[in-house]
This record gives structure tokens, C-alpha cells and sequence, in this order.
């Protein structure tokens, strides 16, 4: 085991190999930390609607609470989809936001039932107050389903022609309204 | 008070540990034998101390201490003692504080039973182990401290997850945290000789027994986890591939591989670089494996709550000690390995393919276990990689490897003879052939039965020549057998043992994965249902009171032609604190199969309940199979040579055939 | 929200994993065996790598039910499949597709394979140019006392 003849020069890449590989591995790593910390959910997964057409559905009113809610008829509004659910908490910290876009005219939202019981829905959006226009029930996720829903509340923004726009994971909040949703939509109105 | 005197002995284990990881490497770079002895003592009082932390933690458990958030959060009164017990580990900060203690475990072994082992080497060792300990004990006293306190208190704690109140579960993670923490001391061997600037035979034997034992531990610890998620989990799988469990299974991957290539170096004084790399590697994906499930950068259904400031430090505390140790290896690794002599038919070339395949078994698995983050970061698209991905590319590089299994035993060193090597399989490929065709003849040949057939026959194979190989040495002809059966070295029967539970737990995955039956279906009261030959009877549900839970318990009689072969009482359990509920499968077995029950929820008011039954055929033999490599691995430990202790460096260097190029 | 998702995900292995239920399943055997086998290869998008088939978050079933509803209307396995990737994307498959992006994934073990196969032919040649000689009495004597054993052939 003589130390001469140890490997020549020339092949001392394959010794340098794992230290490279384990670098570029650290990298990635600390990279993913760095967008975790900026706030990047990374449960969340982005939506492939994005710039498509929205799936058509035709979906049956709550009891007693104006029209069914139909692909076909928000053609030529630009309009807001709030997919949501009385037993969801986290709809309940958005829905101050909702009822505050729904005041300011600026564009209507259409709701999406989903999973829930339409007692229930009647009841939840007549104690926390009611800024839908139109609400359509989605008992069984089909239409969730196809707007690629994971979790409530979700929030699609599809313009006139009706092609998706935008799309919110979670709670929308004044922020987010403010800063992206508001002048998107003052854009699609032009 | 107690709580505070196990923080305090935590502070205490850390200074310690500093002094451990600076004085004796100073010394052994200096020749200062004084400051090497430190080593010693300082190893065995980080343990006393580890263990202090520990006992105190443990002390807050068993008497409620909601004081302690740990204990209030993971907790609870009316909580079963092993399972207060278990609570210890069943949170991130207390599991910290099991790992650091296996950690001086193995540190204070070797101080303990390395008297053979020249000074330098087991001072540089203990200094390298004692590095890590440092950063670990570190990471718990500033990120994860478990012995905060709550001021007020509650007067009730929040109860542990019901998923995990299983007296399965309860040792599985010491198991485990022995196994792929206990691969630390093969790091730190491997680090010191990369500091010392060399291997030799007697490096490897002093390094086996620890990662033998290591690798022992590991094979139960995952071999239990896996138990307790097939019998708790309620549909009868065992192995979901999810990345916590990969990241055990990667360790124990290349562990197996530094086992192997360890003899190689042991024997042949070969493969040194690759030996030491793996070593490096192995505990480098246990490292991994930590911050994977505590980091939140990988989602799984067992990860901790997880946290990027700690992610951040587990981080940076792998970049010191795998970087670190890379770079050592880049740097001094290249004057290791003289060239050594390799026959393509030996022995250390079998172990050479067998690294070659688990290696790249485990290189795939990481892969397809880091893919999905790889993508995310570098080319922002979300993927997912799940069982078939695993399947599909994991099983074809068994295959070799179990062909090898079954030749490389039967080679000698150096100049291995095939053709003596094959006429000895011929019994074992005839076995194998037979195999497959039996199982074709009785279960069909469907796509799926030709997979199962293939598996058994692999099985049938490995068995048989493990058996032979095991026979030839003890040659039950002549006169003689059990005294050659008793000096035959335990390590050799170890191997027996571990590659022929190796060929059970083939045949256990491969009836499992085949030839699985369910019924899923709403059966009334006194309505049946057939299923593998058994007629399952549903007797209906009452109510029963468990200690910290109220279950829905079935009642289910299995026969055969009208003869009643077993009652089985599975539950739906409603668990008090957390609220949530949980199933308990009733499961009878006949030593080749399982049969597997779980009820489900009420279906209208006539006592109609959702029942799931299955039939699974050898699937005993999985868990018999892990059972003997783990036992197999116990006898190799008990090898005697492992026992004496090494030999002199000295005889150790002329044994060496000298294969300059 | 995180926390909300962190809870749900909770909720996806908790309560007893109930799965596919009797009542989501087809008459027809071989229709509802094609359901089962495309819900394994579908994830449950609310879950950590769960299939829709094991899981029993209500996405999941809703999943279960929309598959068989497409299966008794006609469409085909691909059919549904492509459908949900429509939907969620790629990451619905727990297969991944063979593509640019997963081309390391799928090519990557043979790729190493070959590479270690590369270098250990390339060992196995060094080492057969030398000629093999046998152990020699001292080698075998030197041997013997570092094993503690008889012969060299017998240990492991």
C-alpha cells in the first residue's frame, strides 16, 4: 500500500465528484429555505387554468335564492368565482374582504357552494352577510373539480370572453385585492 | 426541578462535548497522549449527562408535568404509561434529545470497549463524534428546547395522536434513531482515518462491529414502522414509499452496502476510498433524513411541524459536517487506494457488483424522493413521484443483486472459481425454476401472477443456495458436523441467517404484492361474505370502553366449510383527547397468511356497518424475514473476533498482499 | 391558511383511512377494477402522497366518484386521467410522465448504472492483467492470524 503508487494527477475528479454533488444539492436546499421564508407556501400547487377557458358548468341555486349559476351567462361581465363552504374557517376570515369588493361595485362575485349543505350555506351567509350575486351549489366537487380546487376558500378572476385571469389560493385579503385583483380587473374592463 | 436540572446537564453535555471534540483531536495531532486520554472519560460523562437530560424529560412525562409545553402539548393524564413513555419521542424537540442521546451512546461505547484501538485513531474518532454532538445539542438548546416552561400552566395536557398511541410505534423510533444515528460512529471512524491519512484492514474491523450493530437496529426499527402502518393504518399496506420513510431506508440502503464493502476492505485491502465514501455517505442521509422531516422543504404524512429557522441551522450543521468531511475525503482519499487486485471472479468481485447495485438502489430512491423539490426550485413545476415510480425502477435492480446474493458467498477470495461456483447453484436455479412454475401452475399466469411466480422463484433461488453455501462449509456428511457447525465463525452464520431472511422477505413482498384479495362491501348483522376460501360472518358492533378511548367493536367469525376458525374483534375507536378516531384492524394469521379485518362507519340504522376484509398470503413472511436479518446481524455481531477486539495494526499490515501496479 | 392546509393534511391520515367506500363502487366488476386501478395512480391532492384510492379526505372521494361517473359514461383510463391532469396538473400523477422535466428521473438510475458499471469493468480489467497467483505460504500464514480462522476460503 505504498503512497507512490497512489492514483496519478489525472483522476482526482471522482474524489472531488461527491463534494460537488452534495454542494449543489445544499444549494437547492438553501434556496427552497430562502422561499419559504419569503412566504412561499410549498403545499401550495399552482393552478394549469391559468389563461384557459373556464370549465362550463350549470350549477343548481341555494333554496329560494335567485338564478342557478352558469358558465354561459357570466359571458361579457368580468366576474369573480369564490369557491367556498360554511364549514371552512379560513373562508370566514376572507369574507369581510368579500362583502367590502361586493360594496365597491367594482366587479360582481359569483359564489361556489362547495360541499356544503344549503341550509347551512343560507344560514352562514345570512349571520356573516351576503356578497355573491349569483351562488350555485357543488355538492359533490365536480365543478371544484374542475376548476383544479384543492382547498377552500379559492378564487378564480375570468374576464369577458370567459378565460381565467387570475387565481387565489386561500384568503383574499384587502392587500391582495388592492395591489393585484382591483387593477387586473380595471384592465380587463378596458 | 427536575426539568431544570435536565436542562442544565444539556448545557453541561454540550461543554463537555466541546472539550471532547477540541482537546483529544489537538492531541492527537501534537502526540500528546495526555491530552488524547480525555477522550475517554470525556465521552462517558457526556453520556451521563445526555442521559440526566433525558431522564428528567422523561420524568416530566410520566408524572403530567403540564408545566413543561412538550409535556402539556404531546400529553395527557389519562394517557396508557407506555405511552407516556413514548411521548418523550413522539414530538420534534423530545426526539432530539433521544438522538443526541444515541448518539453519546455509540461515542461512549467505543471509549468504553475500544481498549484495542491505537490512541490516535480512537481519540480522533471520539473528537469527531463529540463534533456532532456538539451541533446537535446545540440545535435543541437554541431552536428546539423541550424543556420550556408555561406559566400559568393548564391542569391538562392536549394528548398524543392516537395514530401514534400503538405499542408498535412505541419503540419503533428508538429502534430507529439507534440504527441510522449509530451509522454516526462509522462517520466518525471514517473522518479520523481520513485525518490519520490511512486504512487498513484492522480500520475496517474495528469499524464493522458498530455499524453491525447500527445496521441491526435499523433493519427492526424500519421493519417496525412498517408493521405498525399495515396493521394500524386499516387497508393493508405496508410500504408507501413516502419520504420519511425513504429516509430511513436510505441509510439502511448503503449501510448494507458499508457492510459489504467493509469485508472487501477487511479481507482484501481494497476498495478503501469507496469504503470510507460510503461511510461518510451513510450517516450523511441519516443527517439528511433529519432535516428533510423537521425542515418543512419536503411534505409528508409523518414529518414534525415544521419550521425554517430550524431548517436553516440543521442546514448549516449539514454543510459543516458533510461538506467538511468531503472535503477531507477530496483531499485525502486519492492517497488511499493502491490499486488494489481485482479478480472478475471472486468474492470482492461479487461485493463489488453488490455495491454497484445497492448503491445505485439507494442513488434512485434519494432521486425520487428529492425529484419533486428539484423541479419545484429549479424549474418551478410541481411533480409528483410516488409508488409506481419506486416500484417500477427499484425492483429491476433487485433482481442482480439477489442472482449475486446467491453466487458471491460461494467464490473464493481472489481467484473464484464460476464453473465450481455455478454446478453448486445448479440445485439452488432448479429450485427456483421449480418455483416458478408451481406457482404458475396453481395461480395462473395473469401479468400478475408471472410477477409473483418470478418473485418466489428469486426466493426459492436465494434460499437454496444460502443453504447450500451454509452446508458446504459445515459438510453434514462427514464426521465432525457440529464441531465444525460450532467453529465456523458467527459471523458466517450471521450471513446465513441475514441473506436467508432476506429470501423469506422476498417471498413475503412478492405473495403480498400478487396475490392480495379484498371485499370491500355494507354487511348487515349475520350477513357473510366469502373470501380466499373463508367465510367471514359479521356479528355486528357494540360498545366498549378503552382507557383514553370509546370504540365501536366488531364482531366477525371467520370459517372454513362451516368450521369455525376465528372470531375477530376489529374497532372503531373514538379517542377522547385529541378527538379523533382512529381504526384497529383485527388481524388472525396462519403463519403463511394474514387475514385482515377493519370495519368502518355505521350505514343507517339497522346495525349495517362498512366492513373490509383481506386476505393477504405471505405476508407473515415479511416480517419474519426482517426478523432474521436483524437476528442474523446479532449473531454476526457476536462474532468473537468482533468481541476480542482488533488485532495489532502490525500483524494486520503483513497480512497484506502486496498488489502494487 | 397554512395552518388551515397543515390541519388538513392532518385530517387526511387521521380518522381511521377509511378509502374507498362501498357505496362509491360500480356494479360491474370489471368497470369498478378499472376504477380502483385508475384512482391508484391518481393523487389525493389535499393529502402528502396519498392515492385517492387510500385516502379519505372528501376531495379524495369526490375524486373516486367523478373517476367511476367518467368510467360508466365511456371514457377511458387515458381519458381520465388527462382529465385530472387538465385540472391539477402533472402533479395529480403519483407515475410521472416521461418528459423534459422528469428526464433525469427516469433515465438517471440506468445512466448510474452504467457509469459504476464503467468503473468496475474497468477495476475487473486491471486486475486481470495481473497474473492471479495464488495465496503464498506466508500470505496464507499471515492471513490465518488476523482472521483467527483456518482457511482463508471460509470466512464471510
Amino acid at each position: 500500500m505504498s503512497e507512490s503508487t497512489a492514483t496519478p494527477r489525472a483522476k482526482r475528479w471522482p474524489y472531488i465528484l461527491p463534494l460537488v454533488v452534495i454542494l449543489a444539492l445544499g444549494g437547492v436546499f438553501g434556496k427552497r429555505l430562502l422561499d419559504v421564508e419569503r412566504g412561499r407556501d410549498p403545499n401550495l400547487i399552482p393552478t394549469v387554468l391559468l389563461n384557459t377557458p373556464m370549465p362550463s358548468f350549470d350549477l343548481p341555486p341555494l333554496p329560494a335564492r335567485g338564478d342557478a349559476l352558469r358558465s354561459e351567462d357570466l359571458k361579457g361581465t368580468v366576474s369573480l368565482i369564490n369557491v367556498w363552504g360554511s364549514w371552512c374557517v379560513a373562508c370566514l376570515s376572507e369574507h369581510p374582504v368579500l362583502l367590502e369588493i361586493a360594496k365597491s361595485g367594482e366587479v360582481q362575485i359569483h359564489g361556489i357552494a362547495w360541499r356544503d349543505d344549503p341550509a347551512r350555506s343560507l344560514e352562514w351567509l345570512a349571520q356573516h352577510g351576503d356578497p355573491y350575486s349569483k351562488v350555485g351549489q357543488d355538492p359533490h366537487s365536480k365543478t371544484a373539480i374542475a376548476f383544479g380546487v384543492v382547498a377552500a376558500p379559492e378564487t378564480f378572476l375570468v374576464d369577458k370572453q370567459g378565460v381565467i385571469r387570475y387565481k387565489q389560493t386561500g384568503p383574499i385579503t384587502a392587500d391582495d385585492w388592492r395591489n393585484k385583483i382591483k387593477p387586473l380587473i380595471a384592465q380587463l374592463n378596458q | 426541578m427536575f426539568t431544570e436540572i435536565g436542562h442544565f446537564a444539556l448545557a453541561l453535555a454540550l461543554a463537555v462535548a466541546l472539550v471532547q471534540a477540541v482537546v483529544p483531536m489537538v492531541g492527537a495531532a501534537r502526540h500528546n497522549n495526555a491530552w488524547m486520554a480525555v477522550a475517554r472519560p470525556a465521552a462517558l460523562v457526556q453520556l451521563a449527562l445526555v442521559l440526566t437530560a433525558f431522564a428528567a424529560l422523561m420524568h416530566a412525562y410520566l408524572v403530567s408535568d403540564f408545566s413543561v409545553v412538550g409535556v402539556y402539548e404531546n400529553s395527557h393524564t389519562a394517557k396508557p404509561l407506555i405511552y407516556k413513555i413514548s411521548g418523550v419521542w413522539g414530538n420534534h424537540e423530545g426526539s432530539l434529545v433521544l438522538w443526541v442521546t444515541v448518539l453519546a451512546l455509540f461515542g461512549a461505547g467505543v471509549a468504553a470497549f475500544g481498549r484495542n484501538l491505537p490512541p490516535s485513531l480512537k481519540a480522533r474518532a471520539l473528537a469527531v463524534q463529540a463534533m456532532i454532538s456538539v451541533g446537535f445539542i446545540a440545535f435543541i438548546l437554541f431552536t428546539s428546547n423541550p424543556y420550556l416552561r408555561l406559566n400559568p400552566f393548564p391542569s391538562e395536557g392536549r394528548g398524543l395522536n392516537p395514530l401514534l398511541q400503538d405499542p408498535g410505534l412505541a419503540i419503533h423510533p428508538p429502534m430507529l434513531y439507534l440504527g441510522y444515528v449509530g451509522f454516526s460512529m462509522a462517520f466518525s471512524f471514517a473522518v479520523a482515518a481520513l485525518i490519520e491519512g490511512r486504512v487498513d484492514a484492522a480500520w475496517a474491523r474495528w469499524v464493522r462491529p458498530w455499524t453491525l450493530a447500527a445496521w441491526t437496529c435499523l433493519t427492526a426499527g424500519i421493519g417496525l414502522g412498517s408493521w405498525w402502518a399495515y396493521y394500524t393504518l386499516g387497508w393493508g399496506g405496508w410500504w408507501y414509499w413516502d419520504p420519511v420513510e425513504n429516509s430511513s431506508f436510505l441509510p439502511w440502503l448503503t449501510g448494507t452496502a458499508l457492510l459489504h464493502s467493509a469485508i472487501v476492505v477487511e479481507k482484501r485491502e481494497a476498495l478503501k476510498s469507496w469504503t470510507i465514501l460510503l461511510a461518510i455517505i451513510t450517516f450523511s442521509l441519516s443527517l439528511l433524513g433529519t432535516f428533510l422531516t423537521r425542515s418543512g422543504v419536503l411534505t409528508s404524512v409523518h414529518a414534525f411541524a415544521s419550521d425554517p429557522t430550524r431548517g436553516t441551522f440543521i442546514l448549516v450543521l449539514l454543510a459543516i459536517a458533510i461538506g467538511g468531511s468531503l472535503i477531507l475525503y477530496a483531499i485525502r482519499a486519492p492517497h488511499l487506494d493502491g490499486g488494489g487486485l481485482f479478480a472478475p471472479i471472486s468474492r470482492e468481485g461479487g461485493l463489488l457488483i453488490n455495491n454497484l447495485l445497492l448503491s445505485t438502489a439507494a442513488a434512485t430512491v434519494l432521486l425520487g424522493t428529492l425529484y419533486p423539490l428539484l423541479v419545484e426550485v429549479l424549474a418551478d413545476a410541481k411533480i409528483s413521484v410516488g409508488p409506481p415510480y419506486f416500484n417500477g425502477v427499484f425492483l429491476p435492480l433487485m433482481t442482480p443483486l439477489v442472482i449475486v446474493m446467491g453466487i458471491g458467498p460461494l467464490m473464493a477470495w481472489k481467484r473464484g472459481d464460476l464453473g465450481g461456483a455455478l454446478a453448486r447453484l445448479k440445485v439452488a436455479a432448479g429450485a427456483g425454476v421449480a418455483m416458478l412454475l408451481v406457482s404458475l401452475l396453481m395461480n395462473g399466469t395473469r401479468l400478475i401472477d408471472i410477477g409473483g411466480a418470478f418473485g418466489l422463484a428469486m426466493a426459492a433461488y436465494l434460499a437454496v443456495a444460502t443453504i447450500m453455501e451454509w452446508l458446504g462449509r459445515v459438510k453434514p456428511t462427514r464426521a465432525g458436523v457440529w464441531s465444525r457447525i460450532a467453529h465456523l465463525p458467527r459471523a458466517a452464520h450471521g450471513m446465513t441467517i441475514a441473506h436467508l431472511g432476506m429470501a423469506v422477505l422476498i417471498a413475503g413482498v412478492s405473495g403480498a404484492a400478487a396475490w392480495k384479495q379484498e371485499r370491500i362491501q355494507t354487511l348487515a348483522p349475520d350477513q357473510s361474505v366469502e373470501i380466499a376460501g373463508y367465510t367471514m360472518t359479521f356479528k355486528g358492533v357494540e360498545t366498549v370502553q378503552g382507557p383514553n378511548y370509546e370504540a365501536g367493536r366488531g364482531t366477525i367469525e371467520a370459517s372454513v366449510n362451516g368450521v369455525k376458525i376465528a372470531t375477530m374483534h376489529p374497532e372503531l375507536r373514538l379517542y377522547k383527547q385529541p378527538p379523533q378516531q382512529t381504526t384497529f384492524t383485527s388481524i388472525h394469521t396462519t403463519f403463511f397468511a394474514d387475514l385482515y379485518v377493519a370495519i368502518g362507519e355505521a350505514q343507517g340504522a339497522e346495525g349495517a356497518y362498512v366492513t373490509r376484509f383481506y386476505y393477504q398470503p405471505l405476508i407473515p413472511f415479511l416480517w419474519y424475514g426482517v426478523l432474521m436479518m436483524a437476528f442474523g446481524g446479532l449473531i454476526s455481531l457476536t462474532d468473537r473476533r468482533h468481541r476480542v477486539g482488533a488485532p495489532q495494526r502490525a500483524a494486520a499490515t503483513i497480512a497484506v498482499p502486496q498488489a502494487a501496479e | 391558511m397554512k395552518r388551515f392546509l397543515v390541519l388538513l393534511s392532518v385530517l387526511c391520515i387521521a380518522g381511521g383511512a377509511l378509502a374507498v367506500e362501498p357505496k362509491e363502487m360500480l356494479k360491474d366488476p370489471a368497470q369498478e377494477a378499472r376504477a380502483r386501478e385508475v384512482s391508484k395512480q391518481l393523487r389525493c391532492v389535499q393529502c402528502q402522497n396519498e392515492t385517492i384510492d387510500e385516502s379519505n379526505a372528501e376531495i379524495a372521494r369526490d375524486m373516486r366518484v367523478l373517476v367511476r361517473d367518467r368510467i360508466t359514461a365511456g371514457d377511458s383510463n387515458v381519458q381520465i386521467i388527462d382529465y385530472m391532469v387538465g385540472r391539477y396538473g402533472d402533479y395529480v400523477l403519483l407515475k410521472p410522465r416521461f418528459m423534459a422535466s422528469t428526464l433525469i428521473l427516469w433515465l438517471g438510475p440506468l445512466l448510474l448504472l452504467i457509469l459504476g458499471g464503467v468503473v468496475v469493468v474497468s477495476r475487473l480489467r486491471r486486475g486481470d492483467a495481473q497474473p492471479l497467483a495464488p495465496l503464498s505460504p506466508e500470505e496464507e500464514i499471515a492471513l490465518t492470524q488476523m482472521t483467527n480462522e483456518t482457511t482463508p476460503g471460509d470466512t464471510k
